[in-house]
């Protein structure tokens, strides 16, 4: 006697499993199969491809109704089933009842759908079916169709790259820091976004969405930032989770997919389950690898036959054409892993190796995928690797020799690349130089002027002479700038502007950082070099920075923090006395102190009364005087013409003019001047980073003072006649050490490596003094604000999250 | 306290903490940082370095190390030792996220004085 199996679902999961079953034992069951959408069993995976257009549906059907005539099931496609009568043990369908012997719950997953406005709007679609996928390519083929992808995880970017093939204009959303962050790490994420970007699709990470917006059908993406990208289609790839109602209805035991056993029973000995709606051990599963074991083993269970479910290591590989890459197994850092890096910037290849002890237990690639299975056959094996580890990374083909070459990055630069940006020189002109036999520094200076200005790309043109000389060549010694790479501070510096690089990971990638999250030392001078050379692009990153500059208050030795208010120019009034006297009694400041600019000092305020007490002062018209910051300080002064018998010129309304016109910015170190209202200099301008002395006829600037572990008077920069002319000379001056110093150098460091002449020659054109000015301006415009004010917002952010003081101890 | 029954405490959502940034916990014997790295793995360190006191929790973060920011000792966070030519040690309990949320191991409300 037969007996009657009802299967729900007509997925790849129980496709698999019917054919191992049918296989087996032809005559042992009759099969009667439920599918909700109005077809069999097609390779689901293969949908992008359909998308792209790279495939056609037929193509991908595994099972047609030819397979199943033969096999005598019972196909009840298009319809769905409403309920699971387990005491008369019967599938209601839409179409009628069907009773069951063994029943298998196949209902695979359902996409999440998050809840914004407009979700139900005609053209929001999901990802998962032939249907949505038509729905796709109709819109794709349209002129000038706009698509919004919301997810940048595999499935979404399937969607993204199916949808641009087909000729519409894509966009991706996608909230985490980089792409696919659950398969890949940053450095692989950014070559990814890169390369999608390169096809034209347009990628915005740390977006949230707000808002689908649409009258009668979807028109428009709206993002928490503000932003809107139009679209004719929406697609929200954002994950799935199983799809278990049916089972819950049922009152079958479900965690967050149906739970079953190594046999795949669930909670009735009757009913089994399998694929993406099964939750075993505490684990759901999206990859088809793990569910075809499980079709495996619920075939021999049906069959009466021992098996049990052991899920195994599974590899993703996203099936874009053109981006290749592999992640497999665990890739986080952790107590005893060791990572190897391989970067190779020339080709845009990353491999990351994570080893366990003697064993690989991760790896993520990018580029060059082709060693992806002999990794990932060394990762489920256990492999023992002690024996191949100096090796291992460049894959089971090598043959000895060949090591990463810090000259990568130079090497990979086009000719065109701009070398020296001081000559204009590029990469190009350089080699020539050294092919005509130019074969020291002195004679590519002399011969094409590269690095013969300012000099920071010194190490630059002596690494495109190494590359171009090969070994003949030796470089002088020039610190890298940590342990994190081997290029030096100036080579990082022109690289950012030469490569266009415009992250930190996209930096550490190209490059050839050899960490995977660089140090303390390196990612806030990244993070300055790249807020600098990009205004506009960038966001600078929190979390790279100082705790003084990250808190906006100087960190002081038992951990509380100082609190200085600006004082434009040094002049305050009653009312911001009064606010700053309340504010230190209202928080019990232990200390009040002048400072050497010109201002007042609250010290030893406690981290978690900081929103409020900025709170408090902003009430009082006060902002920060980032006393704390690489950037402007203070701009000290006398009491000048207004109030002083010898003063020359009103020196403490330009200071106030000065301060208003710097505060704010960033710079490579800290920056403070002083404005003094005769040559008598009461404001001490002559060992300030920037000083002013006025006189009758005008104005005497100079620069690259020192006071402190060194002590320099400042040299004399130019002379000017009005204050207008003061305010662009000081903006441009700064403008022109932010964009060329390295890092933590005080202003008078860096003029003894450029040369104060060099400094002067740029001020002097009145046309690039006017260029550095309006690029000054242009970041003034993105940077100038009161950090209290941004951050006194969320002041839940500063106290501890948990307070377990009342927790007892067991 | 017997490690086969170890007991967890959840302290918040995994979001609450800024990736490479940490939030103070604060408990009878001090404060307890608990740290998130770039790849979501959590960690829970006494928020004193033994050089000078140093808040930890204000360091900076990068790959399964943190700086102390007042003098720039490095240590590892999954054992709290030193890194370099700098010798010490901070406690370190155990911490892990499910489902979104932290959780923190109860050791630590019987840790010993530190």
């Amino acid at each position: 006697m037969k007996q009657n199996l009802v299967v729900i679902g007509a997925g790849m999961a129980s496709g698999r499993m019917l054919e191992n079953l049918l296989d087996a034992a032809p005559d042992a069951f009759n099969v009667t199969l439920f599918n909700g959408e109005p077809r069999g069993n097609y390779n689901r995976l293969m949908l992008s491809p359909v998308l792209s257009g790279e495939k056609t549906y037929a193509e991908i059907i595994t099972h047609d109704d030819a397979w199943y005539a033969e096999r005598g099931v019972n196909c009840r496609f298009g319809e769905h089933v409403t309920k699971i009568d387990r005491e008369r043990k019967v599938v209601v369908g839409k179409n009628g009842e069907v009773p069951y012997d063994k029943l298998v719950i196949a209902t695979g997953s359902a996409p999440f759908i998050i809840p914004v406005a407009g979700k139900e709007l005609p053209g929001v679609v999901t990802y998962r079916d032939l249907e949505d996928t038509n729905a796709m390519i109709d819109v794709s083929i349209k002129p000038g169709a706009n698509a919004v992808v919301i997810g940048g995880g595999l499935l979404g970017l399937e969607a993204a790259a199916g949808m641009q093939m087909r000729g519409a204009k894509v966009t991706v959303i996608h909230i985490a820091g980089h792409l696919m962050e659950r398969q890949l790490d940053p450095a692989a994420g950014y070559l990814l976004q890169k390369a999608l970007q390169d096809r034209g699709i347009t990628i915005h990470c740390k977006g949230a969405t707000k808002a689908i917006l649409g009258k009668d059908r979807v028109e428009a993406v709206l993002l928490e930032d503000g932003t809107v990208y139009p679209a004719d289609l929406v697609c929200m790839a954002v994950g799935i989770r199983p799809e278990i109602r049916i089972a819950t209805d049922a009152h079958l035991e479900v965690g967050r997919g149906v739970v079953v056993n190594d046999q795949m029973q669930t909670s009735d000995p009757d009913i089994f389950a399998l694929g993406e709606c099964v939750e075993h051990n505490k684990q759901v599963f999206g990859l088809v690898a793990p569910l075809y074991d499980q079709a495996k083993v619920l075939a021999a269970t049906l069959r009466a036959e021992p098996a049990a479910f052991r899920p195994v290591q599974t590899a993703t590989k996203l099936k874009v054409t053109g981006c290749d890459l592999f992640s497999a197994g665990d890739f986080a850092e952790g107590p005893g892993r060791e990572d190897i890096v391989l970067r190779d910037p020339a080709r845009g290849q990353y491999k990351r190796l994570i080893i366990e002890g003697d064993k690989l237990i991760g790896a993520v690639m990018y580029g060059d995928t082709a060693d992806g299975s002999w990794f990932f056959g060394l990762i489920k094996d256990g492999t023992d690797i002690t024996d191949m580890r100096e090796t291992l990374i460049f894959g089971p083909s090598f043959a000895g020799g060949a090591k990463a070459d810090p000259m990568a990055a130079v090497a990979a630069l086009p000719p065109e690349a701009e070398i020296c940006g001081c000559n204009g020189v590029c990469k190009g002109k350089i080699v020539d130089a050294v092919l005509g036999g130019a074969n020291t520094l002195d004679l590519v200076r002399a011969q094409t002027k590269a690095s013969a200005s300012c000099g920071t790309c010194t190490g630059l043109v002596e690494q495109v002479m190494a590359v171009t000389l090969g070994g003949d060549f030796v470089a002088n010694a020039n610190p890298p700038m940590c342990k994190c790479t081997d290029h030096t501070h100036e080579d990082v510096r022109r690289l950012i502007k030469a490569k266009g690089l415009k992250s930190i990971p996209a930096v550490m990638q190209e490059l050839g950082w050899k960490t995977v999250g660089g140090c303390a030392s390196c990612r806030p001078a990244l993070n300055y070099y790249l807020l600098a050379d990009w205004p506009l692009d960038y966001t600078d990153d929190r979390q790279s920075r100082f705790v003084n500059e990250r808190n906006h208050g100087n960190i002081q030795k038992d951990g509380t923090y100082s609190v200085v208010p600006r004082m434009w120019g040094g002049v305050t009034t009653p009312a911001e006395l009064r606010a700053i006297a309340d504010a230190a009694d209202k928080y019990a400041v232990p200390m009040v102190k002048v400072t050497g600019g010109q201002r007042i000092d609250l010290l030893g305020v406690k981290k978690e009364d900081l929103p409020a007490i900025w709170s408090d002062l902003n009430d009082a018209g006060m902002v920060s005087g980032h006393a704390y910051s690489k950037g402007l300080r203070t701009v000290k002064t006398c009491v000048g013409s207004e109030f002083c018998r010898f003063g020359t010129q009103d020196s403490t309304g330009l200071g106030i003019k000065l301060e208003k016109l710097l505060w704010g910015s960033w710079t490579p170190a800290k920056v403070k001047l002083a404005v003094s209202g005769c040559p008598r200099n009461c404001a001490e301008a002559t060992c300030k980073d920037i000083g002013i002395v006025c006189v009758d006829s005008g104005y005497e600037i100079s620069v690259a003072g020192a006071a402190g572990m060194d002590v320099k008077e400042t040299e004399f920069l130019c002379k000017v006649a009005t204050e207008a002319e003061v305010e662009e000379v000081v903006a441009a001056f700064v403008q022109l050490y932010r964009e060329n110093s390295r890092y933590l150098h005080r202003i008078y460091k860096w003029v003894a490596k450029v040369g104060l002449e060099w400094c002067k020659e740029q001020i002097a054109d009145l046309e690039n003094r006017r260029a550095l000015y309006d690029r000054f301006m242009l970041s003034q415009s993105v940077y100038q604000v009161d950090p209290w004010a941004e951050l006194a917002a969320d002041a839940r952010k500063w106290a501890p999250m948990a307070d377990l003081t009342l927790e007892a101890a067991e | 306290m017997n490690m086969m029954t170890e007991n967890w405490i959840d302290i918040g959502a995994l979001d609450d903490i800024p990736r490479q940034g940490a939030r103070l916990v604060k408990t009878a014997r001090g404060c307890v940082a608990v740290f998130r790295a770039a790849d979501d793995h959590v960690f829970a360190l006494d928020d004193r370095c033994p050089h000078k006191g140093g808040p930890l929790s204000e360091g900076i973060v990068h790959g399964h190390s943190v700086t102390c920011p007042l003098h720039s000792w490095v240590f590892d966070m999954n054992t709290g030792v030193a890194q370099g030519a700098d010798v010490g040690q901070v406690g370190t309990y155990a911490a892990r996220v499910d489902q979104g949320r932290v959780l923190l191991s109860t050791a630590v409300l019987d840790r010993s004085a530190a």
